[in-house]
């Protein structure tokens, strides 16, 4: 992607209850940025607005070459350059792994089944999950579930990747095998947006952090910033950091 | 008891009563095949954004809920005949038994859209989500990520009706078709035997529904408790 | 389509001159209304009874209830009802009793029959719906009444019973349903319910869609009803804060 993502005004209603208030924000290619705040403030919808699996009332965001908001028949081709991986890893019971990963990219790619089963092979190997691409998700471990997640993600050949909370639903002994491979993609260069509680990913590979409230971004700055000094924080989020066992 | 049971009639009139039993099962097959395909149909109709096609697909699913079957059984018989002979624009004169057939599918559609649709609603909106987000069209997703999903539990359900449907077949009844409760019926006037023949085919019923039944509830034990 | 439609055919004079069309019609409805009513009646009474049984310990009581919900669920309506009508009072009753039903008002009789044919087979089903609000008691739910030192019968009826039941009213609205459209099955044995006086009104006036519509509106009326009744009842008995009453 030559062009970052670009969220521009953006403001979102559900039916009389508003959920994004004008957020305005800018991520470059090759970027990470984390979006953390409370529960409720509307990370989660905001991310979800990235890939028009929410649509917006006002504003605009761009995506690449793409606009959004856009006519329902582009939307495919738009969420087939976006990668997103999601709280509660949503595997598709009823196909083994590797047709989980093969499925997207023969269908909407049109990537013949020899190629998008190498393509698959490795990237499983990648995750450090190739043994496994017989199972069925049922029969995989959550770390393992959403290893695969973010596998299928990748076998779109995205251009950017966007977590939603992507370890909140894992036992804690788990959490470390998903970060490190969001941390391995961080450093291959992938742009990526993350929501998430993991304030030690945060301060290690985000170059970024947005924190929000309320439906509101508050704070914008580069993550060394947010992290060390106080006073370039907003009250909020010292509140807010202050309340979570780092 | 002061009846003098005479159970000989049976024995000889089975090749007979087998013939009914057939067209019952004959039902039974067409009823679920054309009842879950147009279930499946009125489902999607449903499910539809646009409020008009939403709308029919209530309205009929509403109707054929509230009535009889055997009104419905009275209603196609009533109308198959007309419908066909205004398509091929001269009277034709057709037996009862397909209008049985299209009343049955008309009837039990409704019940399967019912059922479908609630299945597909049970799918968590995340498979959804997960399968727009890596590109798929609104048809790809319903096609490949949530109806298999959503068939594989409504089955147990599904194979149930199946008995119940299995049992209304007798209903054809009211329109002298010959099922198998038909064929005893005709069997018991004709040899003057109808108590020993109705007692005959509901131990029938009995012994394969129950039968049936046993084994749906052994496949799907574990879904029960939900 | 060169049918000709005729809506006042309702105010006609019957073919014997002694009543109007509507009122065939009404009073079809009153029977099958009425014939309704008190199977659910009895199918709610035997139905309680017996689901309550399949959950209570003594094995005997749990096997013949079972045998019942399994006899009544495995042979169709229509053959229960040939069995009651046409052979029980042959075979079980005495021919004194048998000479005497065949002198009786066949109107009566048929209701008589179709009430209590209904009525038992509805009464499996009830059953299994009421064995299934109380199977999904957690078990701590029991567990609690026995700990204050409440006898099984106050547990049930105390606690047990008035949750499951708030469980079970979707499903005994459907079956409710059911008993409405299950009565026009009496038709069979003669009897004129709703369904049968369309057919003969159809028959005898050779306008039979506006028979059959008006037949079908008014089932379509009693389903109405009878779902916003039902819908009344479960908003009524709703608990504050609490789930379907299936678990806390």
């Amino acid at each position: 992607m030559s062009e970052p993502i670009v969220i521009e005004s953006v403001s979102k209603w559900y039916g009389e209850t508003q959920v994004l208030f004008d957020c305005n924000a800018r991520i470059a290619k090759g970027e990470v940025v984390v979006v953390c705040g409370p529960s409720g403030s509307g990370k989660s919808t905001l991310i979800k607005c990235i890939n028009a699996l929410e649509p917006i009332q006002r504003g605009r965001i761009v995506v690449g070459e793409h606009t959004l908001p856009a006519p329902a028949a582009q939307l495919p081709a738009i969420r087939a350059k976006v990668g997103m991986v999601f709280q509660h890893f949503e595997l598709f019971p009823h196909m083994d792994v590797l047709h989980n990963l093969t499925f997207a990219p023969m269908r909407v790619l049109k990537r013949d089944r020899a190629a998008a089963t190498d393509k698959a092979l490795g990237l499983l190997q990648r995750v450090g999950l190739s043994a496994f691409a017989g199972k069925f998700p049922g029969q995989l471990s959550g770390g393992q579930q959403q290893r695969v997640a973010i596998a299928r993600a990748l076998c779109m050949e995205p251009e950017c990747m966007l977590f939603d909370e992507p370890t909140s639903a894992l036992d804690p002994e788990m959490v470390n095998e998903v970060l490190d491979v969001m941390t391995g993609l961080a450093a291959e260069g992938m742009t990526m947006v993350c929501v998430t509680h993991e304030m030690g990913f945060a301060r290690k590979v985000a170059h970024r952090v947005l924190f929000m409230d309320e439906g509101k971004i508050f704070d914008d700055c580069a993550s060394e910033v947010f992290f060390a000094e106080r006073e370039s924080r907003s009250t909020r989020a010292q509140k807010f950091l202050s309340s979570i066992v780092a | 008891m002061n009846y003098a049971f005479d159970w000989s009639a049976i024995v000889p009139a089975l090749p007979f009563l087998a013939r009914g039993m057939v067209f019952s099962l004959a039902l039974l097959a067409v009823c679920l095949a054309g009842g879950m395909a147009l279930g499946l149909g009125l489902a999607l109709m449903r499910l539809s954004n646009r409020r008009w096609i939403a709308g029919i697909g209530a309205v009929y699913v509403s109707v054929f809920r509230s009535i009889p079957l055997v009104l419905a059984i009275f209603w196609f018989y009533l109308l198959v005949p007309m419908l066909i002979g205004a398509v091929r624009g001269e009277a034709t004169p057709i037996g009862p038994m397909y209008s049985a057939f299209v009343a049955f599918v008309a009837f039990e559609a409704a019940y399967f859209c019912e059922v479908i649709r609630a299945g597909m609603q049970s799918i968590p909106h995340g498979q959804s989500h997960a399968a727009q987000a890596l590109g798929l069209t609104r048809a790809q997703t319903l096609r490949h990520v949530i109806l298999p999903q959503a068939m594989r539990v409504v089955t147990p359900l599904i194979l149930s009706k199946a008995i119940i449907i299995f049992q209304d077949t007798s209903l054809v009844y009211v329109i002298s078709v010959s099922d198998f409760l038909g064929a005893a019926t005709q069997i018991g006037q004709r040899d003057s035997r109808l108590i020993e023949l109705y007692l005959f085919a509901g131990a029938v019923y009995f012994v394969m529904c129950f039968i049936a039944s046993r084994l749906v509830e052994h496949r799907y034990a574990r879904n029960a408790l939900t | 389509m060169n049918y000709d439609w005729n809506w006042s055919i309702f105010l006609a004079p019957t073919i014997d001159g002694a009543s109007r069309y509507v009122w065939w019609i009404l009073s079809g409805l009153a029977f099958t209304v009425f014939i309704s009513l008190c199977a659910w009646a009895i199918a709610l009474v035997i139905g309680i009874g017996l689901g309550v049984t399949r959950t209570l310990p003594p094995r005997l009581g749990r096997a013949l209830a079972t045998a019942y919900v399994e006899l009544f669920r495995n042979v169709p309506l229509l053959v229960q009802l040939f069995f009651w009508y046409y052979i029980a009072p042959v075979v079980f009753l005495p021919v004194s009793l048998q000479t005497a039903l065949n002198r009786a008002n066949p109107v009566a009789t048929q209701t008589l029959t179709m009430i209590v044919c209904l009525g038992l087979f509805t009464a499996a089903r009830v059953c299994e719906q009421v064995r299934a609000g109380i199977q999904a008691q957690p078990r701590g739910r029991f567990n609690a009444g026995y700990a204050l030192g409440l006898t099984r019968i106050h547990v049930y009826r105390f606690v047990i019973l008035p949750l499951a039941f708030r469980v079970i009213v979707p499903p005994l609205t459907s079956e409710f349903l059911n008993v409405f459209k299950n009565s026009a099955v009496a038709l069979t044995i003669g009897l004129l319910e709703l369904t049968a006086r369309s057919r003969q009104m159809g028959e005898f006036t050779a306008h039979v869609f506006e028979a059959f519509i008006a037949a079908t509106l008014l089932y379509f009326l009693i389903a109405q009803i009878t779902s916003h009744a039902m819908h009344a009842l479960e908003a009524r008995l709703r608990i504050p804060g609490h789930g379907l009453g299936g678990s806390a």
